[in-house]
């Protein structure tokens, strides 16, 4: 059908793109991995299994990543949380409004992460907008501390910035659900409850599903939202990989580390692409 | 049958008369319109107890309309639906002890064969030994106990026809709407179907309100047929009613194939071209027709006492088996359609016969946008 010089033409460029800003990092990465630093901070090619060692020996590098996994599953549930019956009502009852709410829920991907970011620091900061707020109706005395710099402005941030990548995926399987499947469940006499819970939710799972997977992958990796505003105790395991790279130079702990995630989040998304797939039907 | 009667059809829209019951659905007077778009104006319509009923007409004629309407899926815009005493316009869908059989069949993807029957049955929180036993029966009534376990996608297209049915019969409705159910199947698939439609229908004495827009369906189907057009009745009657005597012009070239003569009465004779044939009519423009089968080739030169007799010419021939479909001018330009059962060959110069009897007077059916 195409010609051979065609083919090549076609697939050489992304096969070179991959191989050399994907593979290659990759491999470099998992070779710096098992290296290590020496005392006159030089990086000795001595293979060893010591820094995956020191990852499991030293609290604060297992727990912190722990941490995070429990910040990216509190933002996974909001996120749903959020996301769902907004995508559902977008999709089942906006009629023509539609278009409009949808391009509203968009828009706010378009503004740079770190203004929003920064957005939630003017919101929640010891003078920020919602303390200001508070003691002006006279519901706190003083500023409420725990509002910034904590797990809970990580979460809040996240949440907010990654709720519209889990109502993506679930808007679309909710588009994707023929309407006839629902007048044919009312039809059987099912009431609109009965109708969500055994029609339209269960069609919807490959949605959320992929909504999920998003939102947890994409926080699990977050270090700006914890560097802006987490504070010391809201840390996460991105924090502590760029400060290996940088300041503590210790490049090969912080491959390590980096691998375990990325093994983390590959066999997530290989689990959740079977969870979809088993929940696809058509 | 003669040509005062045909001039005194009625469109009889009330079932009492047909079945000689109480009707279970009373259609009042529906009206539905999209915005300016009018899809139904004033449908009245009663479906008896037991009736397998027909919505013919062409798309855009509404019937799908009216079936939803029915179902609740659409809310009339004017007009009232009853089922007994109970208004039915005013019940979600959900409350209707009506089911329906989507022209999609709309299986739930997620769930079993089995699954889907039992639907209704579950979300009605029947027991589930009650459940198990009404979704066996209603699986073997539509042979298909072996694919229980199966996924609708594993099944072919005449196998979800029959799970749809199925799981629709299931509830035991008091009345079963169909839209154009068996549209996606082939030819002959289409037939068997029709058939087992029918006796199915017979055998377990629900009504059936069917929509097709197959007309060659709609009679074999039928106890009978209301015909749709641009969204109001044309005729509403018996497949052989319907047949033998269109209320309309539409309805008699919907329905068959027909020959509509246009003639003048005039003291007490028609004239139509070349033909003239006397009838008790009042004088003015009058239509008529004249089914191509009521008309036969004759031989000899005497025509036969009482009929008409003209002469044409062939112009075209076309073979259908069982029978012949001929075209013949009969001179004034005027063009004739014969249906005879095998002429033998090829054939030139022929003479035409026909009952006056059989050319039956029809309304003129207005431009409807």
């Amino acid at each position: 059908m195409f010609s051979r010089a065609y083919k090549a033409a076609v697939t050489l460029p992304p096969l070179v793109w991959v191989t050399v800003f994907l593979l290659l990092p990759y491999l470099l990465m998992f070779c710096y991995s098992f290296w290590s630093v020496s005392e006159s901070q030089t990086i000795v090619h001595s293979w060893n299994f010591a820094n995956y060692g020191e990852l499991l020996r030293v609290d604060v590098y297992w727990q912190t990543l722990l941490r995070s996994m429990w910040i990216a599953a509190r933002v996974t549930i909001f996120s749903l949380v959020l996301g769902y019956p907004l995508a559902y009502f977008l999709s089942f009852y906006a009629g023509n409004k539609k278009d409009l709410l949808y391009q509203l829920v968009i828009i706010p991907l378009w503004v740079s992460y770190l203004v929003r970011a920064y957005a939630w620091k003017t919101i929640l900061g010891s003078t920020g907008v919602l303390n200001t707020l508070l003691q002006y109706v006279h519901l706190t005395k003083h500023p409420l501390e725990f509002l910034l710099y904590s797990p809970f402005a990580v979460v809040l941030t996240l949440t907010h910035i990654y709720t519209p990548f889990a109502f993506l995926p679930i808007y679309a399987a909710l588009e994707h659900i023929p309407r006839n499947l629902v007048e044919a469940s009312h039809d059987l006499g099912a009431t609109p409850g009965q109708t969500f819970w055994k029609v339209i939710f269960p069609l919807s799972i490959p949605g959320v599903v992929a909504g999920a997977t998003f939102a947890f992958v994409l926080s699990l990796g977050d270090f700006l939202a914890p560097l802006l505003l987490g504070g010391p105790s809201g840390i996460m395991i991105s924090n502590i990989v760029v400060s290996l790279f940088g300041a503590a130079y210790n490049w090969p702990l912080g491959a390590a580390i980096s691998f375990c995630m990325l093994l983390l989040v590959v066999s997530l998304l290989v689990f959740s692409e079977r969870l979809e797939k088993k929940w696809s039907f058509s | 049958m003669g040509l005062t009667t045909n001039s005194e059809i009625v469109v009889r829209t009330t079932a009492e008369g047909a079945a000689g019951r109480a009707p279970l659905l009373r259609i009042q007077n529906v009206a539905k319109s999209f915005g300016k778009n009018v899809v139904l104006r004033d449908i009245s319509l009663d479906v008896a107890e037991g009736e397998f009923l027909t919505i013919l007409g062409e798309s855009g004629s509404g019937k799908t309309t009216l079936l939803r309407i029915i179902a609740g899926f659409e809310t009339a815009s004017a007009g009232e639906l009853w089922m007994g005493e109970e208004r039915l316009d005013r019940q979600p869908p959900y409350r209707r002890r009506v089911n329906t059989v989507f022209q999609s069949y709309a299986l739930f993807p997620h769930l079993t064969v089995e699954q889907n029957v039992a639907y209704g049955l579950r979300v009605a929180k029947r027991p589930e030994a009650e459940i198990v036993s009404r979704v066996g029966e209603a699986l073997e009534k539509v042979k298909m106990s072996a694919h229980a376990k199966s996924k609708p996608s594993r099944i072919s297209g005449g196998q979800q026809q029959r799970i749809a049915l199925a799981r629709a019969l299931v509830n035991r409705p008091r009345l079963l709407l169909l839209d154009e159910p068996l549209s996606a199947l082939d030819a002959n698939l289409r037939r068997q179907m029709q058939v087992e439609l029918k006796s199915l229908q017979r055998e377990v004495g629900i009504s059936f309100i069917f929509v097709t827009h197959d007309q060659e369906e709609a009679m074999v189907m039928s106890d009978r047929i209301a015909l749709l057009r641009s969204g109001e009745l044309e005729q509403v009657a018996t497949p052989r009613e319907i047949y033998g005597r269109p209320a309309t012009a539409y309805a008699a070239q919907f329905i068959g194939h027909t020959n509509l003569l246009k003639g003048e009465v005039r003291g007490g004779v028609v004239r139509c071209g070349l033909l003239t044939w006397p009838a008790a009519l009042p004088d003015g423009p009058a239509l008529f027709s004249l089914r191509p089968e009521n008309i036969r080739l004759a031989a000899g030169n005497v025509a036969t006492a009482g009929r008409v007799r003209v002469r044409g010419t062939v112009r075209h021939q076309a073979f259908h088996g069982a029978t012949e479909l001929i075209r013949v001018e009969c001179g004034d330009g005027m063009m004739l359609v014969v249906r005879t059962p095998g002429s033998g060959g090829p054939l030139d110069a022929v003479e035409l016969e026909f009952s006056p009897t059989d050319a039956g007077l029809v309304r003129e059916s207005p431009e409807r946008i």
